[in-house]
């Protein structure tokens, strides 16, 4: 179903460049996602949020009198196959800005080749520092890992949780990161480490690492990877007996999470960038217009794929042209944007500046904890 | 001590998952001299069968059940019912297993009717990326059919840490769950099964005498298609019954799922000697062994615990080094 309506628009794309005249009509927006493959929930999400937005902006009109056309790409959740999207979305479709992705090493694939061609790039929710570090055209919408890791280490400590154990995903740069900025956060504010253990995206057989984690005590345990093998990791650590909580960041989000986890990740908490059950007015709204479309409540990847076309829609009405730099400098100067992730201001380093919330799960939900501001 | 014990049961339990994939793998080596490297994907085609059929599994029992309840006068109802009641799960998931089994089999026979009988005559490099090809079909077929998201595996035989007997001591510690002792089980189940249907059947023989000389196996009146389908068939089986074992053990399957112990079933084939079937339970086993032991004392061995797969290929290496057919693969004659 997911694929069908994602391919369609592509191939209409495809029939109308085919008349050179129609070209000029509307403006090309690309988009790369994981539409299939391992961290298929979160592409598409993304593009569900960002589909919304741009239906949104074509039902007001469109921008500078032209339609919006949004060209979406599955990279298949592979490494190699964003550069291989990216460069068809730029050379070929001829697209102007490029909205994605979500995973950390995704973005940092498609980064410097959207940098050297001087298209602007919106990551909706790459968290890892080093993906706006790539160059002067690449932006996110959300929240870094520093800030994500430093406020789930001042949570920790501040419930008294002094000995943290990590267990992180070699393969995901968002993974190792968060890792990083929890470690630095925490050894810096009176913690310690007492074990760091690894492992792969797609390992289903975490008792290794978990018998080694429980030889060393920890009050609790830092576990920054993606829902699939989290919700295993949970399971088979209560297996184990472990029973101190898990902390982790905005991975865990996925529809399979508490599916697989059952009741094992019941007291745990993780950082995230929105929550749906907000009764801000503004987020409200959005949940109701995305239940309306695709008849499930948005998660955080929605909300942050949605504020990144918004935001690209914003810098292109102001910028008033789709010309470089007018366009990368219209977004640069983002201040203040009312989106429903929060107020986003685009620091000095591309970069939003936000509130994170901390959620925990109880009951087979996910329950708002607190907001932590930047 | 209690920790490396610990780390022992769990490279078993993880060794045992690789074996009882490497079985698939190298029985049809063994006959056809080809890497089906579709076999992973297979894997996961019975697991998401034992998916499907369950809920109907569960409601079937749940029907004859009744029917026992309410002919209880009747001779054998009570047995019937203990069968299939409520409290013993094993029944249906041994049932959900052997649909599994089935299902796999048929798609086996299927796949290699209609992508590797083709090329029955052509370099073997075609059908090598042939199976490729069939691999990625799969995977992408898998996506489209059930979804991308991971699901999560029924509960079949109310998985749960065995309690150890007070006379252990200090070992009433370790934690072995139901499912890892039913996995090791049924590897060594299947690896005596393969071994009878190998040397002591008809068609066993047949299979062995196919793995040396196709030609001469034809003309002695031996229908070659017969005895492949029935091999596909069989090595498809072996893996549907993987795919469900692991899945109880692991309950979360998704159509990429074959992927990452496809390739360490492979490797764990090729150390055990490809085509050798006690060879590649061994050669699980080791790989799985090593790869939780590097996890577990990455510590001391200041190897950090992501290079767990790098340490076991390098091992491969070096054991193809010095003995290039693999731990067992010795004399041509004892392949199946």
């Amino acid at each position: 179903m997911m694929r069908i309506t994602s391919v369609l628009p592509w191939l209409a794309a495809f029939a109308l460049g085919a008349s050179a005249a129609m070209a000029q009509a509307q403006i090309k927006v690309g988009e790369f996602a994981s539409m299939s493959g391992g961290s298929a929930s979160f592409g598409q999400s993304s593009h569900n949020g960002t589909a919304l937005a741009i239906d949104e902006i074509n039902a007001a009109g469109g921008l500078l009198g032209k339609k919006v056309d949004l060209i979406t790409e599955d990279d298949r959740s592979m490494a190699g196959e964003p550069s291989t999207i990216v460069h068809k979305l730029i050379s070929e479709d001829g697209v102007v800005a490029v909205l994605g992705e979500v995973a950390s090493s995704k973005s940092l694939e498609a980064a410097p080749i959207c940098q050297e061609n001087h298209i602007p790039m919106i990551s909706p929710a790459s968290t890892n520092a080093k993906v706006t570090e790539v160059g002067n055209y690449i932006f996110r919408v959300c929240f870094i890992d520093p800030f994500q890791g430093k406020v789930m280490a001042k949570f920790a400590l501040s419930r008294g949780w002094k000995n943290v154990a990590i267990l992180k995903d070699v393969k995901q740069d968002y993974s190792m990161g968060l890792a990083d900025a929890f470690e630095k956060a925490i050894t810096a504010n009176g913690g310690s480490i007492v074990k760091e253990q690894e492992y792969s995206t797609g390992d289903k057989d975490f008792r290794a690492q978990l018998t080694s984690i429980k030889a060393s005590h920890p009050d609790a345990i830092f576990v920054p990877g993606y829902y699939a093998e989290v919700a295993l990791i949970a399971r088979q650590a209560r297996q184990f007996g472990i029973k101190v909580p898990l902390l982790g960041g905005d991975g865990w989000v996925g529809e399979s999470l508490l599916k697989v986890a059952g009741h094992a990740l019941d007291g745990c908490y993780f950082s995230n960038h929105y929550s749906q059950d907000d009764p801000s007015p503004v987020i409200q709204d959005f949940v109701k217009k995305y239940q309306a479309k695709y008849g499930e409540k948005p998660d955080a990847m929605a909300a942050l794929g949605y504020d990144s076309a918004k935001i690209l829609a914003d810098a292109i009405t102001r910028a008033g042209t789709t010309a470089e730099p007018q366009l990368r400098n219209a977004i640069a100067a983002t201040k203040d944007f009312k989106g429903v992730t929060g107020d986003i201001t685009l620091d000095a380093d591309r970069n939003a500046t936000k509130a994170a919330v901390i959620l925990t799960i109880a009951n087979g939900g996910f329950k708002f904890v607190q907001r932590v501001a930047p | 001590m209690i920790e490396f014990l610990q780390q022992l049961i769990n490279g078993l339990s993880l060794g045992a998952i690789y074996a009882l994939i490497a079985l698939g793998y190298t029985m049809v080596y063994g006959v056809l001299r080809f890497i089906n490297f579709a076999h992973g994907d297979v894997y996961m085609l019975g697991a998401f069968a034992g998916l499907y059929i369950s809920p109907f599994v569960a409601k079937f029992l749940g029907t004859v059940a009744d029917w026992a309840k309410a002919h209880s006068h009747l001779p054998g109802a009570t047995l019937l019912l203990g069968a299939v009641g409520g409290d013993t799960p094993w029944t249906g998931a041994l049932l959900v297993l052997l649909f599994a089994m089935v299902a796999c089999a048929i798609a086996g026979i299927v796949i290699e009717k209609l992508a590797y009988r083709p090329l029955r005559n052509s370099p073997r490099l075609t059908v090598l990326i042939t199976a490729i090809g069939v691999s990625l079909f799969l995977e992408n077929f898998g996506q489209y059919a059930f979804g991308v998201d991971p699901q999560s595996f029924p509960d079949l035989i109310g998985d749960h840490a065995i309690t150890l007997p007070a006379w252990f001591g200090p070992l009433t510690n370790l934690t072995v769950m139901v499912s890892q002792v039913l996995v090791f089980a049924a590897t060594i189940l299947l690896l005596i099964a393969l071994w009878y249907i190998v040397t002591k059947t008809k068609l066993g023989t047949a299979m062995r005498a196919l793995s040396v000389n196709p030609t001469a196996t034809s003309l002695m009146g031996v229908n070659n298609d017969v005895v492949i389908s029935f091999t596909f068939g069989l090595g498809s089986a072996l893996a549907g019954a993987a795919g469900i074992l692991i899945s109880i053990q692991q309950p979360s399957i998704d159509p990429l799922m074959g992927l990452q112990p496809g390739i360490n079933a492979f490797v764990a084939a090729v150390l055990g000697g490809i085509g050798n079937i006690p060879g590649a339970a061994f050669g699980g086993i080791l790989i799985g062994v090593i790869q939780t032991l590097v996890v577990g004392y990455s510590d001391t061995l200041h190897i950090p615990s992501g290079y767990r797969d790098a340490v076991a290929f390098f091992l491969l290496i070096l054991i193809l080094l010095f003995k290039p057919t693999g731990l067992f693969g010795r004399v041509e004659r004892e392949k199946v």
